[in-house]
């Protein structure tokens, strides 16, 4: 396999300074923690977020904790890919024999987000764990795809947001808004948000997907904003919605792709 | 003289720089709004019917989020200078060359870019936070000096922080695990996601005594939205000079042993 063979150089370059990795790794870890502390510090200011008490609060910031860090350690490093579309160097990897898109995965592989996925799965684990959930062989499933589906859908959001680059060069920063920006969105019940922004990205843009729906599966609750009960449920499919449209605009951007020549 | 002017010339210089990275900046004027539209949320359905979170009631938290990210491109606390690529790659020694000194030189350099960055991120945020919420803006025609004052303070500061976390390449050859060490704690400590006395007393005293991180973002947030009046904001300031001073006499002492460790190659 030459993807594990290009990974495995990755690693093993990037942990040659290893005073930097070791803190590297640390500080990465320490960000999920960071993330979470902060949903209490403000949780704990009345012991409630909006309408939620603190185990079903736990449980949404630990899903978005959890499915997040997994689609950094895998996609998160597409962000470069303006360096390579403004450095031309995206044209030897055009050359390759090797798909693009596996490639740019690999090629920037960065180890020491494992940290921050291990961090988020034990928070996701202690979460289930306390929430008080009457399991039943459906919410098993669910408890084990949940992460997995909201780690699909922000991986597809990476890629989407990585194609921008193929268009407007500079615009990394358009894409943290919803990579970034959408893992906060999703640490917060989305009853908290003004209506108009709620409608935007926890439905129009699918965020609500990720943690807040899911959980409320897991608890058995009835959702205070009115979706059907069903809808909870659905977030393998919305995942999967997202990461067939991520594909067809990575295409697209492909497809429209000029050298930046010499 | 011909210092002054050559110091003029590199924060003119800092500023143009940046000026040409247009799509960048609206780039990131956007995501500073999404952000804001997040976090005004988040802290209003905090502050819920009582309308008061920590001693700020409702306007004065939208000033306090939207202006905070504004200063957030100003300030710059999250984007490394590229001291640890020259260390590495060897050009911190054209730096030496020079007959400006190194510091003055990227703190130059570093106010232009801040320059640039009041004019366009600093603004954008705080005219959609301004049309979109009920705003506060100061009353007191004192506090817009002081809050100029004082974001020229976290600048330097911040800067000053960066500047040493670029010269530990000369000992750890990679910046990248001590620079995540440093965004890490700052984004909490400094009061960007939310108002430090939020925090119990206790810790928010540590933050402010013990770190700089305070003195970089709650200080002129603290001054934009008048909390605990002109008294409050002389101390925030007083606090601000100090770690300023601090910050700098730390990089001057860091830069001395670096240069110590530096061995250029050849004859």
């Amino acid at each position: 396999m030459p993807y594990l063979r290009v990974l495995r150089a990755q690693v093993r370059a990037q942990t040659q300074y290893r005073a930097s990795f070791v803190m590297d790794l640390i500080g990465s870890g320490l960000f999920t923690t960071l993330d979470v502390a902060t949903v209490f510090v403000l949780f704990a200011v009345r012991g409630d977020l909006g309408g939620f008490g603190g185990r079903e609060v736990l449980l949404m910031a630990a899903l978005s904790a959890a499915a997040f860090p997994i689609a950094d350690l895998t996609a998160g490093n597409l962000d470069r890919l303006r360096l390579y579309v403004r450095t031309g160097l995206f044209d030897t990897v055009l050359l390759r024999p090797l798909s693009a898109l596996g490639q740019l995965v690999v090629l920037d592989f960065q180890p020491r987000r494992i940290g921050r996925v291990v961090q988020g799965l034990l928070l996701y684990g202690v979460a289930l764990a306390v929430a008080g959930i009457a399991w039943t062989p459906g919410r098993v499933l669910l408890a084990g795809l949940a992460p997995v589906a909201g780690a699909v859908f922000f991986s597809a959001l990476f890629v989407a947001g990585s194609t921008v680059a193929f268009w407007w060069i500079e615009s990394g920063e358009v894409a943290n808004a919803f990579t970034y920006g959408g893992r906060d969105f999703t640490s917060y019940p989305i009853t908290m948000y003004g209506e108009w922004f709620r409608k935007l990205f926890a439905f129009g843009l699918g965020f609500a997907f990720v943690a807040y729906l899911p959980a409320l599966a897991l608890l058995g609750r009835t959702d205070p904003l009115g979706t059907p009960s069903w809808l909870h449920w659905c977030s393998p499919v919305t995942a999967l919605l997202a990461a067939a449209g991520a594909g067809w605009l990575w295409r697209t951007g492909i497809r429209h792709y000029r050298s930046t020549g010499s | 003289m011909v210092t002054v002017r050559a110091y003029a010339a590199l924060t003119a210089a800092g500023f143009r720089r940046f000026s040409t990275y247009r799509q960048a900046t609206v780039a990131g004027a956007f995501a500073n709004v999404a952000f804001g539209f997040l976090r005004t949320y988040v802290l209003l359905s905090v502050a819920g019917s009582a309308g008061e979170l920590a001693g700020y009631d409702r306007a004065q938290l939208v000033t306090f989020v939207w202006v905070g990210q504004g200063l957030l491109a100003v300030v710059n606390a999250w984007g490394p200078l590229d001291m640890a690529d020259r260390v590495r790659s060897g050009d911190v020694v054209a730096d030496l060359l020079r007959p400006v000194p190194t510091l003055a030189m990227y703190l130059c350099a570093d106010l232009g870019r801040a320059g640039f960055a009041m004019v366009t991120r600093f603004v954008t945020p705080v005219v959609v936070g301004l049309l979109a919420f009920e705003f506060s803006l100061p009353g007191h025609l004192l506090s817009y000096g002081l809050f100029a004052g004082s974001v020229l303070l976290a600048v330097v500061i911040a800067f000053s922080w960066r500047y040493m976390i670029g010269l530990s390449a000369f000992w750890l050859l990679d910046a990248r695990g001590l620079n995540m060490m440093w965004v890490f704690l700052w984004g909490g400590g400094s009061g960007l996601y939310f108002p430090l006395p939020v925090l119990p007393g206790w810790l928010e005293l540590t933050l402010w005594i013990g770190t700089p991180f305070p003195a970089t973002m709650q200080a002129p947030l603290d001054i934009a939205v008048e909390r605990g009046g002109l008294g409050h904001a002389a101390l925030v300031l007083a606090a601000q000079i100090g770690w300023a001073a601090i910050s700098l006499a730390l990089c001057r002492h860091v830069q001395r042993r670096a240069w110590r460790k530096l061995v250029v190659q050849g004859g």
